[in-house]
């Protein structure tokens, strides 16, 4: 491609040589706005994503509030929420909402853009020794494109009759029918709009990310020298081009229901007595399109959690990882895995019974590979030097919520028992924790590992510190009871049970649960503030704070365009040289070649570079 | 990274562009996987309105077919350095797909003078689903006539060459993937009518 004319990407450094008189806005709005830089288009997701997680955790907090005090009158929030409070009562109708949104702001905003938008962005080139992305502006569309996404869903939350209700999984009739719910109307319609273009930016961002991993490593590093958070994100982003198209196809459908009568999902439907026209369409073919981007959907939410908790596991145990081909033969097996097991979710949909045990078959051996990533985190811990920064706090924090969680997963997985289980607080119980706050512990350790990196600035520690204690507490005080909740059979996305004798034993226990979610979200402002504050007075950072082997540590402390100010470095080890015997230090950075360490080499690596 | 491309060293020999190319191919794939295998899952339940397929579809396959002929054509023409053969041959591919599209359009016509309607009271799945497929593949070959185009504005500025084969090598790759996508459909709708 000697003389291409495609210029792939946009060069800086060109356009601030023919710079003219108004050069001075154009370079902050090209630097910070429309950049095409792969760190500062991290930056962006990241802090957007920081932002819908706080409107996230603030919707769930006011339907929390009204599951735990169901008697309690909220005319205080009425300057908020204004004609959502009826007197006095949060409306049944926005409390659907609520749960909707919640749902979807965090599995798709925040734990979807949010964290494989920062960590892939960030960390792609950074770790494999490249000096961007394949494509600056592609990258810069993703994110301008999940911006739009957001703006449309944030305005949905304005309307008068509210943003989409039927669930985040949106199950039509109830999501096709305006006349159903008010939600259904023009939210479910800015729900659809939104969507479509949150899965073009997902769609350009995989890409993107798929690109550079295969396309744009730096000498010698071969896939077995990736570190394991590359690898993580690459599945991710495979998962992602496989899965998001099919969300698409569903979508498409749903509008063409909802606008042009058409009858994909609909059939011999009464609604207050009248008999609609639509005849001939399956509200189970959704179900099935749905979860066939729905199940991998919850992988590419936690993948990204599982490289970086194994990088900052290593790294911070002074360990090699534990079994590192087999952490990326288990991500591998999860991630087939993950396209075959989507019926788990339609057990009780009437689907036939023999169908059901192969899927609850398939779906139980994502215990094997799980066990092993598990296996592997604990065996990386065992007896390693382990230094407990706050990123490592978050990764054993990881480990043990994907522990607790998982194992309900096994109960969940079973047809038989499920029959039981569909739909109440015991599967809420088995998400949030295997899912949702473990991909958040995920992110968290994340942000504080690479916050050095991103900023050139650490994060303060003591709040850190904080943070954590109150975070891992408040979310085992959040879920462990929503467990017996469930077991005891409330039916989740339910505005109130006061109307059932049965469940008013229960009062405590949800009063309870409702306490400690809105201690942990609270405690989530301990990090916004120590996240913006340390990025002006923060102590700053070396240029290896961690002590760390790969790549992104041997750029300069604030990396500029390019990343490395010469050449990029070339790779001759994996990226898991920890404590290794005889050697100088107790890490032993990729870039290093064995020729320079022949005290610590192994009889294999006497030859090697 | 800028270097590494001109060098055309990238760790897999390929163009990253080509690569990111073929991502998206699958998941245009994917999508209509999605819409296939929902046609048949559907269909299976019943209440399924049976009809004939409109009878100029088997045309319009013909002519797409002809335009990637002419595509190949085009891209072999750059490759020799025959910068009037290959505007000759894109012109033919743009006009053999433009053919595709209004024979497409005619079948849409066909079709509701028969009342096969995408929605309504009167439509059925069977005949949205068709509206469905051939309308996102003629989205999606839209598209791909904009990317011809492209290709013959920039010939018309000897950007198009055997030097400088990335661009037309990246459309002929599109269009001869929507022309199979198009193949594909066509045999998938016979089969199922």
């Amino acid at each position: 491609m000697a003389s291409t004319d495609i210029s792939l990407t946009h060069d800086v450094h060109h356009a601030h040589d023919d710079h003219d008189h108004d050069h001075h806005d154009q370079h902050f709005i090209f630097k910070y706005i429309f950049s095409q830089d792969h760190k500062v288009i991290a930056k962006q997701f990241l802090i957007t994503g920081i932002i819908w997680a706080f409107i996230g955790g603030a919707l769930s907090t006011i339907f929390r509030l009204q599951l735990g005090w169901p008697q309690a009158t909220y005319d205080w929030l009425e300057p908020i929420l204004g004609k959502w409070i009826e007197g006095g009562k949060l409306s049944p109708e926005f409390f659907l909402s609520l749960v909707t949104m919640h749902g979807t702001i965090m599995v798709f905003f925040v734990l979807t853009a949010g964290l494989s938008g920062t960590f892939s962005n960030f960390l792609i080139p950074l770790q494999i020794g490249a000096r961007d992305m394949a494509s600056g502006f592609l990258n810069m569309l993703s994110y301008w494109f999940f911006f739009l996404s957001s703006v449309i869903m944030f305005l949905s939350l304005f309307l008068e009759t509210g943003p989409a209700s039927a669930g985040w999984t949106i199950y039509p009739p109830l999501s096709a029918l305006p006349q159903a719910i008010p939600g259904s109307g023009t939210g479910m319609t800015m729900w659809i709009v939104s969507m479509a273009f949150f899965i073009v930016s997902s769609l350009l961002g995989s890409v993107n990310y798929i690109t550079t991993v295969i396309n744009l490593r730096t000498k010698g590093m071969s896939m077995t020298k990736l570190p394991l958070t590359i690898w993580a994100f690459f599945l991710t982003a495979v998962l992602g081009v496989l899965s998001f198209p099919v969300l698409f196809s569903c979508v498409l459908l749903l509008l063409f229901d909802r606008s042009f009568g058409t009858s994909f999902y609909l059939s011999e439907i009464y609604v207050a007595g009248e008999a609609l026209s639509n005849v001939g369409g399956s509200p189970i073919l959704f179900q099935h399109l749905f979860w066939f981007l729905g199940h991998p959907e919850v992988y590419i939410v936690i993948l990204p959690g599982f490289g970086i908790v194994s990088e900052i596991i290593a790294t911070n145990a002074r360990k090699p990882i534990f079994g590192y081909r087999a952490m990326i033969g288990s991500m591998l097996g999860i991630s087939l895995l993950s396209f075959i097991v989507w019926a788990h979710h339609m057990f009780v949909s009437g689907m036939n019974p023999f169908l059901g045990s192969v899927f609850m078959f398939l779906t139980l051996i994502i215990a094997v590979p799980s066990a092993v990533k598990v296996f592997n985190w604990l065996a990386t811990l065992w007896r390693g030097n382990i230094v407990f920064t706050v990123p490592m706090l978050f990764s054993i924090g990881f480990v043990s919520l994907f522990i607790s969680g998982g194992l309900t997963g096994i109960i969940l997985g079973n047809s038989t028992l499920d029959i039981q289980f569909h739909n109440t607080y015991f599967v809420v119980a088995h998400f949030h924790l295997v899912m949702a706050s473990s991909a958040f512990f995920g992110l968290f350790a994340g942000v504080y590992h690479w916050y050095p990196k991103m900023f050139g600035r650490m994060m303060d520690d003591k709040l850190g510190y904080i943070h954590f204690w109150l975070t891992f507490i408040g979310v085992y005080m959040v879920f462990m009871p929503m467990h017996y909740v469930g077991i005891a059979g409330f039916p989740r996305r339910y505005y109130s049970w006061t109307s059932f004798e049965l469940f008013s034993k229960f009062a405590d226990l949800n009063m309870y649960i409702s306490l400690a979610a809105v201690i942990a979200w609270l405690a989530q402002f301990i990090f916004a503030f120590n996240f913006f504050y340390s990025m002006f007075r923060g102590r700053r950072a070396t240029q290896n704070p961690w002590r760390s082997t790969t790549l992104e540590w041997t750029t300069p402390v604030n990396p500029g365009h390019g990343n490395w100010p010469g050449a990029i470095p070339t790779v001759y080890r994996w990226p898991y040289d920890y404590s290794k015997p005889g050697a100088a230090d107790d890490f032993i950075p990729q870039h290093i070649p064995y020729s320079e360490t022949a005290s610590s080499n192994l009889p294999h690596e006497k030859d090697l570079a | 990274m800028v270097g590494a491309i001109k060098q055309n060293e990238t760790s897999s020999k390929v163009h990253p562009l080509k690569f990111a190319l073929w991502l998206i191919i699958v998941s245009i794939i994917m999508m209509f996987a999605a819409w296939t295998s929902a046609y048949i899952v559907r269909k299976e339940e019943g209440n399924w309105l049976d009809f004939s397929l409109p009878g100029n579809l088997i045309v319009n396959t013909v002519i797409i077919v002809i335009s990637s002929v002419f595509m190949q054509l085009a891209y072999g023409a750059a490759k020799k350095d025959e910068l009037a053969k290959l505007k000759l041959y894109l012109i033919g591919t743009f006009v053999a797909g433009l053919g595709f599209l209004l024979g497409q359009w005619q079948a849409w016509s066909d079709l509701v003078d028969r009342k096969i309607f995408f929605g309504g009271s009167d439509s059925n799945p069977s005949g949205s689903f068709l509206y469905v497929l051939t309308g996102v593949h003629g989205f999606h070959l839209i598209t791909g006539l904009i990317f011809v185009l492209i290709v013959l504005i920039s010939s018309h500025q000897f950007k198009v060459h055997s030097r400088n084969m990335l661009r037309i090598e990246l459309c002929t790759t599109y269009w001869h993937f929507l022309g199979a996508l198009w193949v594909y459909l066509f045999a998938f709708l016979s089969m199922n009518h």
